[in-house]
């Protein structure tokens, strides 16, 4: 290859796109890593503060698109506080210092504020493409300023983030002459929307596929959006009650008809089930199915709609649909790769909705299936073990039995040998969360079969230390390691210190690790940022003698070539 | 570990918060939103508490269980719009602003005390001591200055009592007691 003039090779690395193809080639030799740099467009970056902008645009100052994770995944569940960080404001300042040529933007729980958005809206005359998923910080003023000064914009996606709205006027910011919208998603804004603006944008965006309506688009104003786009692939209906024999409905019957392109559809925020059968002539057709926000659309209703989606690959769904309607998803949806069941009792007393029945019909009835998230209030140790000889594919492999330590409902033995029994037969099992009662046992099986595992959520398991030293020692690949409520301690947190070297991050809350072992685990490697999250006042951080018996409440550390950040919080410490 | 103790100032806490809701009424969502760690500990049951406890959960409702922050580990997001469908399926009040012109400051009720028509006029009566005559299909309100309206969900102004009255709980945004000239438009039917 060094025969080559620099163009050729840069030629051949265009059809490389993935990212760890990209890193892997930039380190062959020193002209591939210079013409590497210079050519890549596209950067994902897991952790904002493993890394600054400067040094970003140091190395790869052609930059066209850039992902951006914040705050640690248990941010989800409100483990994390608010102030604790991922601000985007730095970073949307330096590229636009650089006068880079961006184009597109993806967040994922990060800090993003209204000004932010209008900087970033006024720094980049090509910016095409703004995805923001479970963010939070700004409001509908953020996104006028995005609507008005983005010429170009083709996407627009907003995915359950934090929202101030304003019930302003942001859709008719965006300007007549903007015609070039591919994807509108802003379903998670909780306010009015200004139904003749959006009819309008719609009605001049002729390569919109992709629209998500929040909940106060109305059902005639859904069939009417549906008229003028019916090349639409992809729909989050918003609100949709209705009374069935009304002009609006037959309206929207006809309009579906028409959108034979639709290929996924979500939504139902509010939704009146007697309606879903509007949908059944295009079912036949979707590849994607989320209903696991229509809380008001029972078993019976969602059972009538999956049985004419044949075709279903990706299907997200409340436990509502119950162990029954499980079967019928079994026997329907022969393409089915991804299954999420959502809880719809969040307090978890109450009824046995879907069981470990519902996830045994799925494996025998889907071979395709590869990623599943299951939310379920018991399980066996026998179903895991039959799952996991039917689905020996799984990729992600996800399951929490709501209860805390709850064991195998017949037997009342640990889960151990369960989800031993699916780690050893998923070869190709990257991520895994595990529930349930669960001793030192089943991290053995863990670090013996889970070769390929890169991520591992663990809550309120195992006995002692040496379950996460299985874990650590053996799985060579992982990445992410979250833990919570467990009894490992500093024994297993400094027993191998340059494992961490290997791995984006770690997280242990409510564990055994005391400030003592965090210090000495910062001693010994100064490339970690060792975080100490302590919002309440009585449990203190001091500098005192008694370091060694002083438990921290919620530790993160992860490796960074760029220091102690500096926008920490006073609750955090960083040691 | 301590964590008792706050579990204990927490609950005492509870008696002097400040809450909008009628005194007396236990708003089961907001214990929810209480996160209180108290419930969580890295001990774990006996085996044979456990089954006691499996076998008994069937025959009666199992006991409130202590929430434990962060658990079941559902994004917050997805969380909270649950609760506003909880809350908009209890009936925690369906509150709408009444205005009456000439008045100098508006009120506001709570449409689901009502079961029908008459009970929200005498109440709308006694609020702002006025009366609205009678109610004609065709030709709607006679023997009255005053006339009731309210404003739907497309933002129009509908004479209140045309549609039947869950149609009208479930559409209306605001009411509003015209009176005068404005009425003979709508109300006469001259």
């Amino acid at each position: 290859m060094n025969y080559f003039p620099d163009e050729v090779i840069e030629h051949v690395f265009d059809f490389v796109t993935s990212q760890r193809d990209r890193n892997a080639i930039s380190l062959v030799c020193k002209s591939w890593y210079k013409i590497e740099r210079y050519s890549r467009q596209r950067v994902f970056i897991g952790n904002c503060y493993a890394i600054n902008p400067e040094r970003l645009l140091g190395r790869f100052p052609c930059l066209r698109s850039l992902t951006l994770k914040g705050k640690p995944h248990f941010a989800d569940f409100n483990l994390v506080p608010h102030e604790w960080g991922g601000f985007v404001q730095p970073w949307i300042e330096a590229l636009a210092r650089s006068r880079l040529g961006l184009e597109e933007l993806r967040l994922k729980r990060m800090v993003v504020t209204d000004v932010s958005l209008e900087l970033l809206s006024r720094s980049f005359p090509n910016f095409k493409s703004l995805v923001l998923v479970s963010c939070e910080g700004f409001t509908t003023d953020g996104l006028a300023s995005i609507a008005a000064n983005c010429r170009h914009l083709r996407d627009l996606d907003l995915q359950e983030n934090e929202i101030d709205d304003h019930r302003g006027q942001w859709l008719s910011c965006f300007p007549d002459t903007c015609t070039t919208l591919v994807t509108l998603n802003f379903a998670c804004l909780e306010g009015e929307t200004n139904l003749v603006a959006l009819e309008r944008l719609v009605a001049r965006s002729p390569n919109l596929k992709s629209l998500k309506l929040n909940r106060a688009v109305p059902l005639d104003a859904l069939a009417r959006l549906m008229v003028c786009a019916p090349q639409i692939v992809d729909l989050g209906v918003g609100s949709y009650e209705n009374d069935p024999d009304s002009e609006s409905y037959l309206k929207l019957q006809a309009a579906i008809k028409k959108c034979t392109s639709l290929k996924r559809l979500s939504g139902f925020l509010e939704a009146s089930p007697h309606c879903l059968s509007a949908f059944h002539p295009i079912c036949h057709n979707l590849t994607s199915l989320n209903l696991s926000y229509a809380a008001e659309i029972h078993g019976s209703h969602l059972i009538k709609l999956i049985q004419h989606c044949k075709k279903l690959q990706r299907l997200w769904i409340l436990d509502s649909i119950g162990d029954k309607g499980l079967a019928v998803v079994a026997s329907t949806c022969k393409e089915l790769q991804e299954l999420r069941v959502f809880p719809t009792d969040l307090l978890g007393g109450g009824n046995t909705a879907v069981t470990e029945d519902g996830l045994v019909a799925i494996s025998a009835g889907c071979p395709k299936l590869h990623s599943i998230l299951y939310f379920c209030q018991q399980m066996t140790n026998a179903a895991l073990i039959t799952v996991a000889k039917n689905c020996p594919n799984f990729i992600r492999f996800r399951l929490c039995i709501l209860e805390p330590n709850k064991p195998d409902h017949v037997t009342s033995q640990p889960l151990d040998e369960g989800f031993g029994a699916i780690v050893q037969a998923c070869k190709n099992l990257r991520r895994l969360s595990l529930s349930g009662l669960l001793t030192d046992q089943v991290f053995q099986y863990i670090g013996m079969y889970a070769t390929q595992l890169e991520m591992l959520s663990i809550a309120f398991a195992g006995d002692t230390d040496k379950g996460m030293l299985y874990v650590l020692n053996g799985c060579k690949k992982m990445r992410k390691l979250e833990i919570r409520d467990s009894p490992f301690g500093d024994t297993a947190l400094l027993a191998d210190v340059n494992k961490y070297q290997t791995m984006r991050s770690l997280w242990m809350s409510s564990c055994e690790v005391t400030l003592g072992g965090c210090k000495r685990l910062a001693q010994k490697a100064p490339w970690l940022n060792v975080e100490i999250i302590n919002e309440n006042d009585n449990n203190r951080m001091e500098e005192n003698g008694h370091e060694g018996r002083q438990k921290v409440d919620k530790l993160y550390l992860y490796r960074t070539v760029v220091g102690t950040r500096t926008d920490a919080p006073p609750f955090v410490w960083i040691l | 570990m301590e964590k008792v103790g706050v579990c204990d100032d927490f609950v005492n806490l509870k008696a002097t918060e400040l809450r909008l809701g009628l005194p007396g009424t236990e708003d089961g969502c907001e214990e929810e939103k209480e996160k209180v760690s108290c419930g969580k500990s890295n001990k774990r049951a006996l085996p044979e508490t456990e089954k006691e406890i499996e076998s008994t959960g069937k025959t009666e409702a199992s006991p409130p269980k202590a929430q434990i922050v962060g658990w079941p580990p559902v994004r917050s997001y997805r969380k909270n719009s649950f609760q506003t469908k909880k809350n908009e399926s209890e009936g925690q009040g369906m509150y709408v602003k009444v205005s009456m012109d000439g008045a100098p400051y508006l009120r506001k009720i709570d449409l689901t005390v009502y079961k029908q028509y008459p009970e929200l006029m005498k109440s709308l009566e006694n609020m702002f001591k006025f009366s609205v005559g009678e109610y004609f299909e065709r030709e709607g309100y006679k023997g009255s200055d005053f006339v009731p309206t309210y404003e739907d969900k497309d933002g129009d102004w509908m004479l209140v009592g045309d549609v039947p009255w869950e149609m009208f709980v479930s559409s209306c945004k605001r009411l509003r007691i015209m009176k005068g000239s404005e009425v003979k438009g709508l109300g006469c039917g001259v």
